[in-house]
């Protein structure tokens, strides 16, 4: 099974009703099962850090949500990050990795490589797959965190996982 | 204090309009207040466990009330914020026009200066149409309030007309006494769901 499939259902089995997103090619997949499913509201965000916030009003309205982004969106996140800690809302969110293997463009490279640091800095807890057999579990995981812990967890999903991204090069 | 001359000019004044919105909402009405003067003028107004006020998070008022009006499409959902925090995040307003909530109500308290700062002036004092830019955005009903006879026409509306609508009320800067709402985020948001969705939910 593809590795998106299996967010997908982990996010079907913790009753996912809101999935708020930049598009990201690593979560092109994932993003396309989300809009195609009538029970999961799709927002496209303008900026991640409005993800996090929609994240709270739907936890207020009784929904549970997850932020779907890349490694880049997660340094637009972080004042939001303080909403959530303040507030105890649960996190969950799937962070696909740039600049960390065979990345083409240099210009992902700094905030790809404090991704971790940047999570760590603002309390939410990472977990990192970077084998695709570890996906499942893993999301299993970060969303019980999230929702049955009461916890800001991410999956890091490692560029290795991704399509090679080259630019026509 | 570097007040423009436009903005003391306004007739509207801020704690009378949210006294007057929260009348015509009533008890039922899901209350989203941006950081800063909103929070205090909708606590004066009379605090309670359905408004949610915001003390920090600058931008995310919009995108918080998104969200709720999405979980609850039955209720009708109000964001009240300022026009410096709705400048931090206009790209939400876009975000709103897509996804169409037909129960949520974004009210934005323009006074033209960053209130809680020392009464700088914002980008709306010169430049910057809010409302010009939600109709941009593609937001179905955004309009500016100026005066009484303005906003009493747009008052029904919160109930009666599908959103997501932006009423962008002109009021008067001055500085006011706080009115503090409790600031404890992880009671609020309790206090909150608690009256939402019932003693159950909160296991």
């Amino acid at each position: 099974m593809d590795w998106w499939r299996k967010i997908y259902a982990a996010l079907k089995n913790a009753d996912v009703r809101q999935v708020v997103y930049v598009p990201d090619a690593g979560h092109a997949e994932l993003i396309d099962a989300c809009i195609e499913d009538n029970e999961i509201i799709s927002i496209a965000l303008t900026t991640e850090e409005e993800g996090v916030a929609v994240l709270a009003g739907a936890w207020l309205g009784g929904q549970r949500g997850a932020l779907l982004m890349q490694s880049s969106g997660v340094g637009n996140c972080i004042n939001m990050f303080g909403l959530m800690q303040t507030c105890r809302f649960p996190l969950a969110t799937f962070v696909t990795m740039r600049g960390q293997w065979q990345e083409f463009n240099p210009w992902q490279m700094p905030m790809g490589q404090g991704t971790d640091r940047a999570l760590s800095a603002m309390n939410v807890n990472v977990e990192t797959a970077d084998n695709a057999k570890d996906v499942g579990k893993k999301s299993e995981a970060v969303l019980h965190s999230a929702f049955i812990g009461n916890q800001m967890t991410a999956l890091l999903l490692h560029q290795s996982l991704m399509p090679k991204k080259s630019f026509g090069k | 204090m570097n007040l423009s001359s436009r903005a003391r000019t306004y007739v509207l004044r801020r704690r009378e309009v949210a006294k007057r919105i929260s009348e015509v909402g009533g008890n039922q009405l899901l209350v989203v207040t941006g950081l800063g003067s909103t929070n205090w003028d909708f606590t004066a107004a009379g605090d309670r466990d359905l408004i949610f006020p915001m003390w920090g998070a600058m931008g995310g008022a919009v995108p918080v009330g998104l969200g709720l009006a999405l979980a609850q499409p039955k209720n009708r959902v109000l964001v009240a914020t300022g026009d410096g925090e709705m400048l931090m995040g206009l790209g939400s307003l876009a975000t709103v026009a897509v996804q169409e909530p037909a129960n949520l109500t974004i009210v934005v308290f323009d006074n033209e200066h960053y209130g809680e700062t020392g009464m700088q002036i914002s980008a709306t004092a010169d430049k910057a149409d809010i409302a010009a830019i939600g109709t941009g955005c593609g937001i179905r009903s955004a309009v500016t309030i100026n005066n009484d006879r303005e906003l009493e026409q747009a008052l029904p509306e919160l109930f009666e007309s599908p959103g997501p609508s932006l009423w962008v009320i002109k009021v008067c800067a001055e500085s006011l006494d706080f009115v503090l709402p409790p600031k404890d985020g992880a009671f609020l948001k309790d206090r909150f769901r608690r009256a939402l969705l019932g003693e159950g939910r909160m296991l």
